[in-house]
């Protein structure tokens, strides 16, 4: 049960001489600080942290906790997000001692567990890409997107071509651009037809020999396989340039078909997605990435290699780009990533996907009563309704953002809204396949509730949770970005 | 209402032109009407004094709460003085826009961009489509 | 099938809603030609205890801090997690939640956002920190990008070498395809000269990198170096350990401009390296150019305190390929470790924890040298870690006794410093026990070397 001093600040708990941890006696000869160190490196003022005993600090954050929706307890079909079910074992494996409290330096010949299990998921993840090299270095999937795109770059000075040209759809995640220019490429956005797929005459018009990558999601934003994904990619690779596959979708292929089988060059994986990594209140992810043969020498250095019988970090990699991040990588996700795949097998992978896109088209045809869905009635793993038809109907300026707040006081978490950016008052819903029939129907007959209701209704809405619509103007034009004392 | 000593781009911004010491200056910064689209503005960052500035390049941003857009200098010269006042209180776009809502002075190097901008019946034409 | 729900029923019924006749239907918009046709080449399923089986064996052939005495640091440490953190970290509300898009529904998440901003604010002295970013390297990179774009200066940008080596790595793999020159100053005695970073400082140099305690444990002369920045125009970042400033001077003291830190040691385990926590700090001034989510506080429709993600104009979802940087996540459960450590810790248990590390370091360098075999390399003053040489030559062979010996003794510095090939870095936590310390250095006085043990 909500408890209403939930929202009191750690700052305003303390009290002075109160204390949570206690520390062991020092051991060890107890030599005065001026001995040991320098007095100008020292402060001269004491830490200002707040002062809390245990109790109050497990009240405090339990009863934060309790102001969250999740995947524990609310249906959360947050588009392009792929909030599923996170399973409990692959917790408790990730916290065998063995796999959490290792140190990143110790010798090789202490961690063939570790390495084994990283070698494998090398190959269990090159199997489900199609493509032949893997590093799991990189740390979220934006970050993979980046280290790819420096792989590119890399792999053309290496070739002595010079190409600066990176493109990317305009129904493309906001990272790809972002990433692009990371690199240091220029990104040039590519229109989509009204079927919402890459528009093919624009696409013929930026293609030269200054194209270095084409960034694709596929399935796209909108939910929907691009269908002459391969005709791209043969356009492309004539053009001398390389295919980049954005895997925020792979949740409705996997088993079905694979990037490296429909001319990807690269990809990265979001384990936290795809394997059902828990999202961690945003983060931490991972975003391993898969490449083709020609690309393999670039990837981020070290990768785990299996020889004689012994598992290695190889760091021997002349041509690798070098280190996009410290330590090897994400390896705590990695292992719940591991779990995940070993639980599921290759059926298993392959029943996700089908039972996905089972569920999406399925809340598709209840909400197409409901909301225009303007790309046709079949989708992958989601698909993206339009509210915007509701702007006269029910004289709201804003209705996907009134109907996101309706639906929290019906229990529900909404969708994404107001992505992608193609679709006008846009709702992106993505069921996952770890819901249920009766879940997705409960959902459908909210929202059909929710368009009948009186608008006032939604403007004003949430009605219920802890707190009403947050002024976000005023966030922005005064910002506290932290505790003060007054 | 758009006084009519003023010339405007296509992107909103409007221009005054001034003479000061035999130089041509031109005062630029955006329309009511462009105002009134941002909702509500909640930053305003101009490139500094001695900036070049080209027809058609950005010299400043502008942004509300979700969205980013830039200021597009509507002549070719350089930046030569930053409202800094405005900066400070956003409120003057809204009620001041022509005059104390400048955002910045631009000593003008080259007039042919100039006969590319709109007179107040061109622009409030457009505003009317775009409405 | 774990985790799916539908019977062969309700899929039968969903079906016939959608007008489709099997579930190959739904894929017709893949095109044949594309589709795998087999099924994937990876082991066949397995069950939660046949899972367990596997999952145990694999972690049973590890060395780990429960079966193994760990002196290695680096950058990743084995310091006391207070159980609390753990617990809370579980809280299913918290890690299956998402980023806080829904602040209505996320005040939970937000609120513990910005509870971790203050903290890390206080224990830094700076103005302004982040909600997180991935780890310590690429913060590091971050910063630098940040302070070209804050100083409008691309031109160079001047580094420690005792900066943490992977750290400079991921720095040129980020610099590799931009313009920027990065000029590397040598160390003498463990840290670097301020002279020698006057010197190289130009008038297009948008910062200098430090780290302190650095990659050798060594304290460097920030406020000094700081100075030579400023003076330049250019501006001072810094990479800090989080638990020393209990005890030495903070970033904010030092008028560094940004400051940054790989934030492991604040209530998360090593977990071999990763995923930990990237802290980002920074003047007031420079917010706007601070890439990663911010979590703001503002009053809802009733006037009552709440927070949002604010300032999101700087992110890649509204500006694209002009955002400060790609980043589309915090590190939320690893923030909100940090922020339970240090609320759990206090004052007082950080002041003592930061004791207990320096204290038992230099118990630790005096033991090994002992030991004619060993010497310090350094005499700049050191926090929790520091220099070892093996007199012989013999690094990687005694790392292997000692490991043989269930204590993981070091970490051999020649893989990334030629002229130290014959050193290793030794790094005491609180937990290290006086009974572990001497254990350490008989082991290694006691190991095997020298010409006569290898003929």
């Amino acid at each position: 049960m909500r408890n209403p001093q939930a929202s009191t600040l750690l700052f305003e708990l303390s009290r002075s001489g109160r204390r949570g941890a206690r520390l062991p006696e020092c051991d060890v000869p107890e030599l005065p600080l001026e001995d040991l160190l320098p007095a100008a490196a020292c402060s001269n003022q004491p830490l200002t942290l707040p002062e809390i005993a245990e109790p109050d600090v497990v009240r405090h954050f339990t009863n934060l906790s309790t102001l969250n929706m999740s995947v524990d307890s609310h249906f959360y079909p947050l588009g392009s997000c792929t909030m599923k079910y996170n399973s409990k074992r692959n917790e408790r494996m990730a916290g065998l001692p063995g796999l959490a409290h290792l140190h990143p330096y110790q010798p090789a010949s202490t961690l063939q567990g570790m390495l084994q299990l990283l070698y494998e998921l090398q190959q269990m993840l090159s199997e489900i890409s199609g493509l032949p090299a893997v590093s799991l270095q990189p740390a979220a999937g934006a970050h993979g997107e980046l280290a790819s795109l420096m792989m590119a770059a890399a792999y053309f000075r290496d070739r002595g071509e010079s190409r600066n040209k990176v493109l990317t759809p305009d129904s493309a995640h906001g990272t790809n651009p972002a990433s692009a220019s990371m690199a240091g490429f220029e990104t040039i956005t590519i229109k989509s037809t009204s079927a919402g797929l890459v528009d093919m005459d624009d696409l013929q018009r930026q293609l030269d020999d200054r194209i270095a990558v084409f960034m694709i999601t596929n399935p796209n934003t909108l939910g929907l396989f691009e269908q002459q994904v391969e005709e791209i990619a043969t356009l492309v690779h004539q053009q001398g340039g390389l295919i980049y596959l954005d895997g925020a979708n792979m949740n409705a292929i996997l088993g079905i078909t694979r990037p490296g089988d429909f001319g990807a060059d690269m990809m990265h994986f979001n384990p936290h997605k795809t394997f059902s990594g828990p999202h961690g209140g945003g983060g931490p992810g991972a975003g391993p990435i898969c490449v083709s043969e020609a690309l393999a020498p670039f990837l981020p250095s070290p990768v785990v290699s299996h020889q004689q019988g012994e598992y290695q970090l190889d760091l021997d990699r002349p041509l690798s780009i070098g280190r996009v991040r410290s330590f090897f990588g994400s390896v705590g996700v990695l292992v719940r990533s591991y779990c995940y795949i070993r639980s599921h097998g290759p059926d298993g992978l392959k029943r996700i996907a089908e039972n996905a896109v089972l569920n999406a088209n399925y809340l598709l045809s209840q909400v197409e009563q409901i909301l225009d869905v303007p790309h046709g009635n079949r989708c992958m793993h989601e698909f993206v309704a339009s509210a915007e038809r509701l702007q006269k109907e029910m004289n709201l300026p804003r209705p996907a953002m009134d109907i996101a707040k309706r639906l929290l006081d019906y229990g529900f978490h909404p969708p994404t809204v107001y992505f992608p950016l193609t679709v006008n008052e846009s709702i992106m819903i993505e069921p996952t396949e770890t819901e249920s029939k009766e879940t997705l129907d409960l959902f459908a007959e909210a929202l059909a509730c929710i368009t009948k209701e009186d608008p006032q209704l939604l403007e004003n809405a949430p009605h219920s949770t802890p707190v009403s619509r947050p002024d976000e103007v005023q966030a922005a034009r005064q910002t506290v970005m932290k505790w003060t004392a007054d | 209402m758009n006084p009519d000593d003023l010339l405007f781009a296509e992107t909103h911004e409007w221009i005054r032109l001034e003479d000061t010491d035999g130089e041509k200056i031109a005062v630029v910064g955006i329309t009511a009407f462009a105002v009134e689209q941002l909702v509500d503005v909640t930053y305003l960052e101009m490139q500094p004094v001695g900036t070049p500035a080209s027809a058609g390049k950005e010299i400043g941003e502008i942004e509300s709460v979700k969205a980013v857009s830039s200021i597009i200098s509507p002549v070719d010269g350089e930046v030569i003085a930053v409202n800094e006042e405005l900066a400070k209180n956003l409120q003057l776009l809204s009620d001041d826009p022509y005059q104390a809502g400048w955002m910045a002075k631009i000593r003008i190097q080259d007039e042919a961009a100039i006969e590319k901008l709109m007179d107040r019946a061109a622009y409030e034409a457009q505003c009317a489509e775009e409405g | 099938m774990p985790y799916v729900l539908n019977t062969t029923d309700d899929q039968r019924a969903m079906l016939d809603a959608i007008g489709a006749g099997s579930l190959e239907e739904l894929f017709e918009m893949i095109p044949p030609s594309l589709q795998l046709g087999r099924p994937l080449d990876i082991p066949p399923a397995l069950t939660e205890m046949e899972l367990a089986q596997v999952m145990g064996a694999l972690s049973e052939k590890n060395l780990h801090v429960e079966n193994a005495v760990s002196f290695l640091g680096g950058g990743s440490y084995d310091h006391f997690i207070p159980a609390v953190v753990d617990t809370i970290a579980s809280r299913g509300e918290f890690y299956t939640s998402y980023t806080p898009y829904q602040p209505e529904v996320s005040q939970g998440n937000l609120q513990a956002m910005f509870e971790y901003q203050s903290l890390i604010c206080q224990l830094t002295g700076m103005d302004v920190s982040n909600a997180s970013l991935y780890d310590g390297g690429s913060a590091t990179a971050e910063a630098v990008l940040m302070a070209i774009s804050a100083t409008r200066r691309s031109g160079r940008v001047v580094v420690a070498e005792s900066v943490h080596p992977e750290y400079r790595q991921v720095l040129q793999t980020y610099f590799a395809n931009l313009e920027t020159e990065l000029v590397t100053i040598p160390v003498t005695d463990g840290i670097v000269d301020p002279a020698s970073i006057e010197q190289a400082v130009d008038e297009e140099t948008a910062c200098v990198l430090l780290q302190s305690p650095n990659f050798f444990g060594c304290i460097e002369e920030v406020e000094e170096i700081t100075r030579i920045a400023h003076k330049a125009g250019a501006l001072s970042c810094s990479i800090f350990d989080p638990i020393s400033l209990a005890v030495l001077k903070r970033p904010g003291e030092m008028d560094v401009d940004i400051a940054v830190a790989e934030g492991q040691s604040l209530g998360s385990p090593m977990l071999y390296g990763g995923p930990s926590l990237g802290i980002m700090t920074c003047r007031e001034s420079f917010v706007r150019r601070l890439p990663g989510r911010i979590s703001g506080q503002t009053v809802d429709r009733q006037g009552n305190r709440c927070w949002v993600l604010t300032l999101q104009t700087r992110e890649q979802h509204i500006r694209r390929e002009k955002a400060t940087s790609n980043i589309c996540t915090n590190q939320g459960l690893f923030a909100l470790r940090a922020a339970v450590y240090l609320a759990t810790m206090g004052p007082q248990g950080l002041l003592e924890t930061a004791m207990l590390c320096t204290r038992k370091a230099h118990y630790a360098a005096d033991q090994i040298c002992q030991s004619e075999r060993f010497e310090r390399v350094f005499d700049s003053p050191v926090f929790k870690e520091f220099v070892i040489r093996d007199r012989l030559g013999e690094v990687a062979p005694l790392l292997e006794h000692a490991a043989s010996e269930q204590i993981l003794a070091g970490i051999p510095l020649g893989n990334w410093y030629n002229q130290l090939a014959d050193c290793f870095l030794v790094t005491t936590t609180e937990k290290r026990t006086r009974e572990e310390i001497d254990r350490l250095a008989k082991c290694l006085d006691q190991a095997p070397g020298g010409s006569t043990d290898h003929a």
